[in-house]
C-alpha cells in the first residue's frame, strides 16, 4: 500500500476534486436531497452518467475492495472523497440497501462466489436490494418469523409472506430470512438471497399514512432458491441478521422526520409563522420554550454523535454513546416535525392543493412519515431494551 | 467521556481514588450532621489543595498547573459523584477564572498563588434576590476618596461564609438591569462593614447572604475596568458554570449508578424489580439523557479551553441540559428507592437536594434555555 501520510492524502484531495470536477454534471447540482425522496422519478440521462462515472470508479463506496470494484480506499480516502463532493454541491448517487446493509454484511460473511456475483453490481449502482425480513406476525420480535423453506435436495423451496419490505417493487434482488428448522427459534433461521424475478414472488406496494408506499407486501410461493445463495451456516442465519441490522441502525440514527423543510431551520419557521416581539423572541412564549427545547435536545444530539466517533476511534471500538443514538435521535426529529406543523397552524395540515405551499406539504407528510422510525429499524422499545439489558446489565424477568 | 491525555487521565484517576477514599457520600452526612458553620470540611480541603487541585486552572507563573478546564472538570465529576462539599467550585474555578480573566499583574501575583495553595477562598457575590440575575446590579459603589464605597447586598453567595476574598460585582453608574455601569471590585472577607449571615439551606452546603455597609476599598480593588465590569462577568460566570455542570454531571451519574445497583437487588413479587421493563425503560431514558448531557458538558469545558466564540451558548446548552437530566435522575433515585429512599438515613435525599440547589446556581433551565436563545437571535 501506499504512504498514507498527509502528503498523500493532501495529493489524494488534488486528485478526487479534479476527478469529480471532470465528471459530475453541473446541472445535477445541489440536487442530492432529491435522490433521498422515497417515490422514485426516471432518472435524467445525467443521472444516469454520474452513476456510471461513480460506479466506474469505485468512489461511491470508497474502502470497499478493490477485487469487487470498491474503492480500495482507508475511511481518511473515503473522507476526503465525501468532503470534495459537498464541496462542490455533488452527490454520492450509489445508494441503497445494498451499499447501506446488504454489501457490507456480503463482505464479511459471504462466499467468495456470492461476492463475486453480487458486490459489483452494487458498486456499480446496477441494482436495487429490498430487505425481506419483517413478517405480518414477526414485528419487534423478528426471530419468530415463520415463512418456510423446504430441503429439495440442491434447492429450497420458500413459501411464506414478507411485510415492509422496502423499496420492493423497485428492488431486483432480496435478502430473506426464512426458517428452516421448525424446532428451534434464532437457531432455525437461514439467510438466503433471491431475484425478485423468480416465479412466486408477488410484490404488493401498501399505501402509507403520509399518503406514500415506500413499503411492500411480499408474498412468497413455491420460490426456488438455490443452495449457494445461503449466506453463512444454514440456521446459522440470526448472525448474519444481527450483523447487518447493526449497519441499519447506524444508518438510520436521525433520519427521517425532517425531510421537506427545505433546508429552512426550525427556528427561521418560527419566526416567519408566528412573528417576534420588539426583542426578537419568539412572540409564542410557549411554543418559544418547546422550540429552545427542541434546538436544545438537536445540538446535545449532534455533540454526541461528534463524541461517539472521537471516542470509537481513540478506543478503537463502539463507544457506549452509540446505543442511543437512535432513540436520542428520532425522539428530537418526530419532535421537531410536530413543532413545524403546530407552528404553521393550519396551513400545517395541508393534504394537498394550491393553498398551501411545497414546503407546507412537505411538513405534513414528514410529520407522518417520521412516525416509522421510532418503529423500523428495532423499535423504541426495542432499544430501550437493548439499552436495559445489554449496556446496564438489567435481567430478564423470571 | 472525552478523549484524555496523559495528564488528564492521571488527575482523574487521582480524583477518583481520593473521592472514594477520602470522602465518600458518609463524610459529607458527617459535614452535615456536626453542623459545621463553613459548610465544608476544611481538612479534607486542605487535602485536595496539597495534590494541587485548587491550582488546575491558574497559571503556572501563579503557583497553578494551567491543566485547563477540561481536567477541572474532571475532579469535580469525581467529586460531584459523592456530593463532597469544598470550595473548588467557588474558589478554585469560579474566583480564580475572574483574577486570571480579568486581574492585573499586581491582583493576579496577590491572589492567585494563594488561592492555587488553598490558603484563600474566593466567592462570587453577583446575585442579590431568589434568581439568577446578573445584570440586575443595585449594590452601589461610590468615588470616595482615591477609592470607592460599597453599599449593598448580595445573597446566596456559595462558600460565602468561609470566603477571605469576595468578587462583588457593584454598580457604578446606570441602573439595576442594565449591563453598562457594572464593575467587578475585589474585597476581603473581613473588610470592615462586610457582614454576613449564614443560610441553612436544603442541600447543607456554605451558602451565606452578605450585606456590604459602607465599605471602602481603593481604586487598585477594581477587576477590570469601571463600567464595563459586565463582559468579564460572564465570562467568569460562564466559566463556573461549565464548572458546576461537571460536578451536577457526576452527581447525576452517581445517584442513576447507585439507582441501577438498587434495581438488581431489590426483590418483589419474586424477582429483582430490575427485571420489570416499566422500570427498565426508565433506566434507558436516563442513560439515554446522560448521555447527551455529558455531551453537553465536556463540550463546553472543551469550549473554554480552546478558546472558541461558542462559549456562551455551549455553557448555556450545557447548564439546561444537565439541571434537566440531574432533575430527572434525582427525583427517579428517589422514586426506584421506594420507602428507603424517603428516608434521611439513604442518600437518595441528598441528591435530590443537591441537584435543585446546582440547578438554581447561575441560572437554572429556565434562565439557560433563555439564553440560549437569545444568544442566537430568537
Amino acid at each position: 500500500m501506499a504512504d498514507f501520510g498527509g502528503s498523500d492524502l493532501d495529493a489524494f484531495r488534488t486528485e478526487a476534486r479534479d476527478w469529480i470536477e471532470a465528471n459530475f454534471p453541473k446541472s445535477l447540482k445541489g440536487k442530492g436531497s432529491m435522490m433521498m425522496r422515497e417515490e422514485r422519478t426516471e432518472p435524467t440521462p445525467d443521472m444516469e452518467s454520474w452513476r456510471k462515472a461513480m460506479g466506474e470508479k469505485g468512489w461511491g463506496v470508497p474502502t470497499w475492495p478493490a477485487q469487487y470494484g470498491g474503492g480500495g480506499l482507508t475511511p481518511a480516502h473515503g473522507r476526503i472523497i465525501q468532503q470534495e463532493l459537498g464541496r462542490v454541491g455533488a452527490y454520492n448517487p450509489i445508494a441503497g440497501m445494498g451499499v447501506m446493509m446488504f454489501g457490507p454484511t456480503l463482505l464479511e460473511y459471504g462466499t467468495e462466489a456470492q461476492k463475486q456475483q453480487h458486490i459489483p453490481p452494487i458498486v456499480k449502482g446496477e441494482l436495487q436490494w429490498c430487505q425481506g425480513f419483517s413478517e405480518p406476525g414477526a414485528g419487534s420480535d423478528l426471530a419468530s418469523l415463520q415463512t418456510r423453506a423446504e430441503d429439495k435436495g440442491d434447492h429450497y423451496i420458500v413459501n411464506g409472506q414478507k411485510v415492509w419490505t422496502s423499496g420492493a417493487q423497485w428492488a431486483q434482488w432480496c435478502f430473506c430470512l426464512v426458517r428452516t428448522d421448525t424446532t428451534k427459534k434464532h437457531e432455525g433461521i437461514s439467510f438466503v438471497l433471491f431475484s425478485m424475478d423468480t416465479p412466486g414472488v408477488e410484490v404488493r406496494p401498501i399505501p402509507l399514512i403520509a399518503g406514500n408506499s415506500p413499503f411492500c407486501e411480499t408474498f412468497l410461493t413455491d420460490v426456488r432458491v438455490e443452495k449457494d445463495q445461503v449466506v453463512g451456516p444454514v440456521n446459522g442465519g440470526w448472525t448474519v441478521a444481527k450483523r447487518l441490522l447493526q449497519h441499519e441502525r447506524s444508518g438510520l440514527s436521525g433520519a427521517g422526520g425532517g425531510a421537506g423543510l427545505g433546508g429552512r431551520s426550525l427556528v427561521k419557521l418560527a419566526k416567519d409563522y408566528v412573528g417576534t416581539d420588539e426583542a426578537g423572541r419568539l412572540s409564542d412564549t410557549d411554543l418559544r420554550t418547546r422550540v429552545i427545547m427542541n434546538e436544545i435536545d438537536g445540538r446535545a444530539f449532534q455533540l454526541t454523535a461528534m463524541r461517539a466517533m472521537v471516542e470509537s476511534k481513540a478506543n478503537s471500538g463502539p463507544s457506549a454513546a452509540t446505543s442511543i443514538m437512535k432513540n436520542a435521535g428520532t425522539r428530537w426529529m418526530q419532535d421537531r416535525a410536530e413543532l413545524t406543523i403546530e407552528l404553521m397552524g393550519h396551513q400545517g395540515l395541508g393534504w394537498e392543493g394550491d393553498d398551501f405551499t411545497a414546503e407546507e406539504l412537505g411538513a405534513v407528510r414528514s410529520w407522518l412519515g417520521g412516525k416509522a422510525t421510532t418503529i423500523y429499524g428495532g423499535s423504541q422499545e426495542v432499544q430501550n431494551n437493548i439499552i436495559s439489558k445489554r449496556i446496564l446489565g438489567l435481567p430478564d424477568p423470571k | 467521556m472525552a478523549v484524555l491525555n496523559e495528564e488528564q487521565s492521571m488527575l482523574r484517576d487521582a480524583a477518583k481514588s481520593w473521592v472514594q477514599e477520602k470522602s465518600p457520600v458518609t463524610a459529607f452526612r458527617k459535614m452535615r450532621d456536626s453542623g459545621v458553620e463553613l459548610g465544608y470540611d476544611a481538612d479534607a480541603w486542605n487535602e485536595m489543595a496539597e495534590m494541587g487541585w485548587a491550582g488546575v486552572i491558574i497559571p503556572e507563573e501563579y503557583g497553578g498547573s494551567d491543566f485547563g478546564y477540561l481536567s477541572m472538570g474532571l475532579i469535580l465529576e469525581e467529586t460531584g459523584r459523592t456530593l463532597t462539599a469544598s470550595p473548588l467550585l467557588a474558589s478554585a474555578l469560579a474566583s480564580a477564572s475572574a483574577l486570571v480573566l480579568g486581574g492585573s499583574d499586581a491582583q493576579k501575583s496577590e491572589w492567585l498563588p494563594k488561592i492555587a495553595a488553598g490558603e484563600v477562598v474566593g466567592a462570587l457575590a453577583v446575585d442579590e434576590g431568589a434568581h439568577h440575575a446578573p445584570e440586575k446590579v443595585a449594590l452601589k459603589a461610590e468615588k470616595s476618596g482615591s477609592g470607592y464605597k460599597l453599599t449593598g447586598a448580595k445573597s446566596f453567595v456559595l462558600e460565602g461564609l468561609a470566603a477571605n476574598l469576595l468578587v462583588v460585582s457593584a454598580r457604578t453608574s446606570g441602573k439595576p438591569g442594565d449591563t453598562d455601569g457594572i464593575t467587578l471590585f475585589l474585597v476581603a472577607g473581613d473588610a470592615k462593614g462586610v457582614s454576613r449571615k449564614r443560610l441553612h439551606l436544603a442541600d447543607s452546603r456554605g451558602a451565606a447572604n452578605i450585606t456590604f455597609d459602607g465599605v471602602e476599598v481603593g481604586a487598585d480593588a477594581v477587576l477590570g475596568e469601571v463600567d464595563k465590569g459586565y463582559a468579564l462577568l460572564e465570562k467568569t460566570l460562564d466559566r463556573a458554570r461549565a464548572g458546576l455542570c461537571a460536578e451536577m454531571l457526576g452527581s447525576a451519574v452517581q445517584a442513576f449508578e447507585v439507582t441501577l445497583d438498587y434495581l438488581k437487588v431489590r426483590v418483589q413479587f419474586g424477582q429483582v424489580i430490575g427485571s420489570f421493563q416499566a422500570l427498565q425503560h426508565r433506566a434507558a431514558k436516563m442513560f439515554t439523557d446522560l448521555e447527551l448531557a455529558r455531551s453537553a458538558v465536556e463540550a463546553a469545558l472543551q469550549a473554554i479551553d480552546s478558546n472558541t466564540p461558542d462559549v456562551p451558548e455551549l455553557v448555556s446548552l450545557a447548564k439546561a441540559k444537565m439541571g434537566d437530566v440531574f432533575h430527572l435522575v434525582s427525583n427517579e433515585m428517589v422514586q426506584m428507592h421506594g420507602g428507603i429512599g424517603m428516608t434521611d438515613a439513604h442518600d437518595s435525599g441528598f441528591y435530590m437536594k443537591r441537584a435543585r440547589a446546582a440547578e438554581a446556581a447561575f441560572g437554572n433551565q429556565g434562565y439557560h434555555r433563555d439564553r440560549y436563545a437569545r444568544l442566537q437571535g430568537y
